[in-house]
């Protein structure tokens, strides 16, 4: 369903991605993993065209693009058949939850406003926000300002989710309301790639792990085989790492 | 007794300032602001979306109209372009000038007010399939207009006092009317005190409505933590 290879992209003289590969099957969870500063976020920004890739092609649905030189018009049709959750959610500020969530119908997909309204209020309900529908987002928490992002996202019906770093913003109890929406969404078989730091859910709900770092892909694969047998080094020290600062932090 | 001849004229005289001052001076307020308000959107805008070529338009047209003063446009463009023909009433003529001069200044307020919405802002509306006209519009416009409201507010009051400039082109305004009442009863302490005090409440009433809006756009602030 969505296929990028040989993606490149610098920024100035600092290459970030040198030559990623990505493939993601209709209902696939894929988690894109890796230290910071490894090009996760720029993959993920370059995919949805909110940075242009400076080399790639792009398969979406049977449709070929190259990354580099794609007209406005289709990334503006390609955005529509997908949604984005930011790290900050991004939240339209001037605008309540249910607002937030309607504006990408009504505007962009002309969709009336009763109806809009109603499928607005249906997404809030499955993040569980339905006594929030008028709260602007400075009322609300940050968990809970991620699932008002996330009724966002899932309003518009798309065919995969983008997520960045949708928890690193919270502290770990709003975490959790977050990635249990999150593992909803994952069950009834919503297409996702997620840009993140918990390895927990990397583990749990998704299906593949892409591993990262210094702009490559290190490792890929099934989840349960990458963490029970990786096979690269590098990535057997990263787990290693992150298993040490868990068991620490116990 | 000078004391009773003294707050007599004060009362004379304040019905006869203060009615120019609703007939002309805040009229010329209100129209000169509002067209001052549409200039400097469309000034800031075209700087804030990078507009090749109106940019350096907006950009010299803010130069030109913050570079002189005010009463130099207002005799240039009164006394000055009758010369080449251009004869203008002195109403339209300062209604022309205080709003291109307002409206240099609003321009750069209200870019700030652009440039200050978080670029999250625009990448979520482009992600929620919206266009960049349309986020502008539905989304960062209305922020930014939020943030320069205070400021805005501001140049709203200054104007209401400017407009006593416009007695130089014989706009019959309220300080034309004032200076008149001086000639003829030689009281200039009293009635400049006097219309002072008028543009005074007037300010007064605009700090009210601005305190009054603001805090109806408080809904959704920014809120720290």
């Amino acid at each position: 369903m969505l296929e990028i290879k040989n993606i490149k992209k610098s920024f100035g003289a600092l290459p970030v991605l040198k030559g990623v590969d990505l493939q993601v099957n209709q209902g696939d969870v894929v988690a894109i993993i890796g230290p910071s500063g490894s090009g996760k976020t720029t993959l993920l920004r370059c995919i949805n065209y909110l940075e242009t890739a400076d080399d790639g092609t792009m398969v979406f649905d049977d449709e070929s693009f190259q990354m580099q030189k794609v007209s406005k018009r289709d990334v503006a049709r390609l955005r529509k058949k997908t949604a984005f959750v930011f790290q900050n959610y991004n939240l339209f500020q001037n605008k309540t939850a249910l607002q937030n969530v309607t504006e990408g119908l009504i505007v962009a997909r002309k969709i009336p406003k009763a109806k809009a309204v109603q499928i607005g209020k249906q997404a809030l309900d499955k993040v569980g926000l339905s006594d929030r529908y008028d709260y602007y987002p400075s009322q609300l928490s940050g968990g809970q300002q991620q699932r008002v992002a996330i009724a966002r996202a899932i309003a518009t019906n798309p065919e995969i989710i983008f997520f960045d770093e949708p928890t690193s913003a919270l502290d770990p109890e709003l975490t959790g309301e977050v990635l249990s929406v999150m593992r909803e969404l994952a069950k009834e078989g919503m297409t996702m790639l997620v840009v993140t730091h918990e390895m927990n859910f990397a583990k749990t709900v998704s299906n593949k792990v892409i591993f990262m770092e210094n702009g490559c892909v290190v490792e890929s694969g099934d989840s349960r085989e990458f963490f029970e047998h990786p096979k690269e080094e590098r990535t057997k020290a990263f787990l290693q790492t992150i298993h040490d600062t868990m068991s620490l932090a116990s | 007794m000078v004391g009773s001849r003294l707050w007599e004229l004060f009362l004379d005289s304040f019905g006869k300032i203060l009615l120019p001052g609703l007939t002309v001076t805040i009229p010329l307020t209100i129209l000169a602001f509002s067209l001052a308000l549409v200039i400097a959107v469309i000034a800031a805008l075209v700087q804030f979306a990078n507009i090749k070529g109106f940019q350096q338009i907006a950009r010299f047209y803010i130069w030109i109209f913050r570079g002189t003063p005010l009463l130099v446009q207002l005799f240039v463009v009164f006394y000055g372009l009758s010369r080449v023909g251009l004869v203008l009433e002195p109403f339209p003529a300062a209604v022309l000038v205080f709003s291109l001069n307002e409206g240099a200044y609003c321009a750069e307020t209200i870019r700030a007010a652009l440039e200050a919405v978080p670029s999250g802002q625009l990448e979520a509306g482009y992600c929620a399939g919206m266009s960049y006209l349309q986020t502008i519009r539905r989304i960062i416009l209305p922020q930014a207009m939020r943030t320069a409201f205070p400021p805005l507010s501001n140049s709203l009051i200054a104007m209401v006092k400017d407009t006593s400039l416009a007695a130089n082109i014989t706009v019959t305004e309220m300080f034309m009317v004032t200076q008149r009442i001086v000639a003829r009863t030689y009281e200039p302490l009293l009635l400049y005190l006097e219309v002072g005090l008028i543009y005074l409440m007037f300010s007064t009433v605009l700090t009210k409505l601005q305190r009054i809006g603001e805090k109806k756009l408080q809904t959704y602030a920014h809120k720290g933590g």
